[in-house]
């Protein structure tokens, strides 16, 4: 079976031939198999953004190819349409969009442009809503009467209700308190496991994709820098640090023991530094 | 795609006239659209073309941006060149056909005015892709200055200017990103009949009036925040001040003007 993502060489120009010309994507290549969740890490204009346009078909490549599931997202019009309901990107700040009476509405606005009957699109819609903990009476009020976290889940749900089978997410806890950030990460993770799907997140925050990825992909100065595990990629920590990235506290802190002479291995969430201490605590 | 949109933007550069005073900018358009309105004939015309062609050169502004920035204008180009081309009474009769007659007269009015409304715009282009916003709207204030003795808020005008201008990069972006937003929702704004297209840009214009309001607000708090209050005993961190590339300039306006009014008096 075909990779659920293929990236293949893929270049992108922006402004070509203006004085703002700017290579934002250079020749990066990879793959992403069906059900995986994969991080998306760099620093503030190292493409991120870039690349995950590109994976829905909203950004053209220069040169490259990006295959859906085996065929070229941008092999026909047809095609193209298609695959920005099959990859679902939920943009920065999605409350933003918002734009319906109801928060019915605005959820369902992704089905109806799927052309879905109308049963089809209520049950989506309340699905959807479950996903993201929205109640039946929220559904009934205007999206601009709900509270900033509230409006970040009704513009998720906006795009879990297409059902994607990748979806995509840029920064989707950014600026919501604690609470709200795991709730929105454990609602996106229950999307996951529910549909089987593929899940692309990108985040500025090193704790929340240690925890809950698969896989990392390390974007700098529009290359692709790293793939691998959270292990693989943490592993390489002082690399990390150079790019002006950040690591998680917990391998920080395993890192300055290590530098102390302790003998405990690397490790990269709380769970892990947990269960290393412990056995360094039964070995004695 | 809307990127595109080259109005009131502006192109950094080091050149001579992107460091000339604004004032001086500002009025050397007034003398050249005076220039060009004079001009009668095609000597004169030439000059006019002259002129901004060398101003061009000297800018560095590279003319494929000029020639971008007259896409929205097509309409009134071809307009006004099919009406003179149409409704200019004369003696040389070019075709007839109905009820519609093209004569030599016209043919030459119509490349005519096409030239001046072409000359026209490229000359305010240059001047808006070599000022930055802010020393633009200092320019005008300081030329409108002799206003306030009859009581205009001519700062307040020009300080409206200033953020207009300035937010039409920022609202282009916002406008981008929304469309980008909807269309990962499925929205289509390509197709369709045309009440179905004027639908369809309900979900872009809802989110970017909200939006516009909201960094209004936002602007108005943090002015406030920092004490701003009108004109009255404000300073500037530029201050503007004439050098000898204006006085340059001023010299080569009024010789173009000269001209064309010299030229015309001889009927050329």
């Amino acid at each position: 079976m075909a990779p659920i993502i293929q990236v293949d060489n893929l270049t992108y120009i922006y402004s070509q031939g203006t004085p703002w010309e700017h290579t934002a994507l250079d020749g990066v290549s990879f793959s992403i198999e069906r059900g995986e969740f994969v991080g998306i890490i760099g620093h503030t204009g190292s493409g991120k953004s870039t690349l995950i346009q590109q994976l829905n078909g909203l950004l053209k490549p220069t040169s490259g190819h990006v295959l859906l599931d085996g065929t070229d997202i941008w092999a026909d019009k047809a095609t193209t349409r298609q695959a920005r309901f099959r990859v679902g990107l939920v943009f920065q700040y999605p409350e933003y969009q918002l734009f319906e009476e109801t928060v019915y509405k605005d959820i369902a606005f992704g089905p109806k442009n799927m052309h879905l009957s109308p049963e089809e699109i209520d049950r989506r819609v309340h699905e959807a809503a479950g996903f993201v903990g929205i109640t039946e009476e929220q559904l009934k009020v205007s999206p601009f009467d709900l509270s900033g976290g509230q409006k970040r889940r009704v513009a998720i749900a906006g795009v879990i209700a297409m059902e994607p089978e990748v979806l995509i997410l840029d920064e989707p806890a950014a600026g919501l308190d604690p609470e709200g950030r795991e709730e929105i990460l454990q609602n996106i993770d229950a999307y996951r496991r529910a549909k089987n799907a593929t899940v692309i997140m990108v985040s500025h925050s090193m704790n929340d994709v240690a925890r809950l990825t698969d896989r990392l992909l390390v974007l700098n100065g529009s290359h692709l820098a790293m793939d691998g595990t959270p292990r693989e990629v943490f592993a390489r920590a002082q690399e990390l640090l150079d790019m002006g990235l950040d690591i998680p506290e917990v391998t920080r802190v395993f890192l300055e023991l290590q530098k102390l002479g302790a003998d405990v291995p690397a490790v990269y969430t709380i769970r892990q530094a947990v269960d290393a201490l412990l056995k360094l605590k039964e070995g004695k | 795609m809307l990127k595109d949109i080259t109005l009131g933007q502006y192109f950094p550069g080091t050149s001579p006239v992107h460091k000339l005073d604004p004032r001086t900018k500002l009025l050397m358009l007034v003398v050249y659209i005076v220039a060009l309105f004079t001009a009668k004939s095609w000597l004169s015309y030439g000059l006019c073309l002259g002129f901004l062609v060398m101003v061009v050169a000297v800018s560095k502004i590279p003319p494929k941006a000029l020639i971008k920035g007259m896409k929205p204008m097509i309409f009134i180009l071809v307009f006004t060149g099919l009406l003179n081309l149409f409704m200019t009474p004369g003696e040389t009769v070019l075709v007839s056909f109905w009820n519609i007659t093209v004569t030599a007269e016209g043919l030459e009015r119509a490349i005519f005015m096409v030239f001046r409304i072409l000359m026209l715009i490229s000359a305010t282009f240059l001047l808006t892709y070599t000022t930055s916003p802010i020393s633009l709207t200092d320019g005008l204030e300081s030329l409108l200055g002799p206003l306030k003795k009859i009581h205009l808020p001519v700062h307040e005008l020009s300080m409206m200017m200033c953020i207009a201008l300035r937010f039409i990069p920022t609202l282009i972006e916002e406008t981008d990103k929304i469309i980008s937003a909807q269309k990962a929702r499925g929205a289509d704004f390509e197709s369709g009949k045309l009440m179905e297209r004027v639908k369809a840009l309900i979900p872009i214009l809802v989110p970017l009036f909200i939006s516009a309001f909201r960094r209004a607000d936002e602007l108005a708090t943090a002015m406030e925040c920092r004490c701003y209050q009108g004109g009255e005993g404000r300073t500037k961190m530029k201050q503007m001040r004439y050098m000898r590339r204006d006085f340059i300039a001023y010299f080569v306006g009024i010789l173009l003007i000269g001209a064309t009014i010299a030229l015309g008096s001889f009927g050329l």
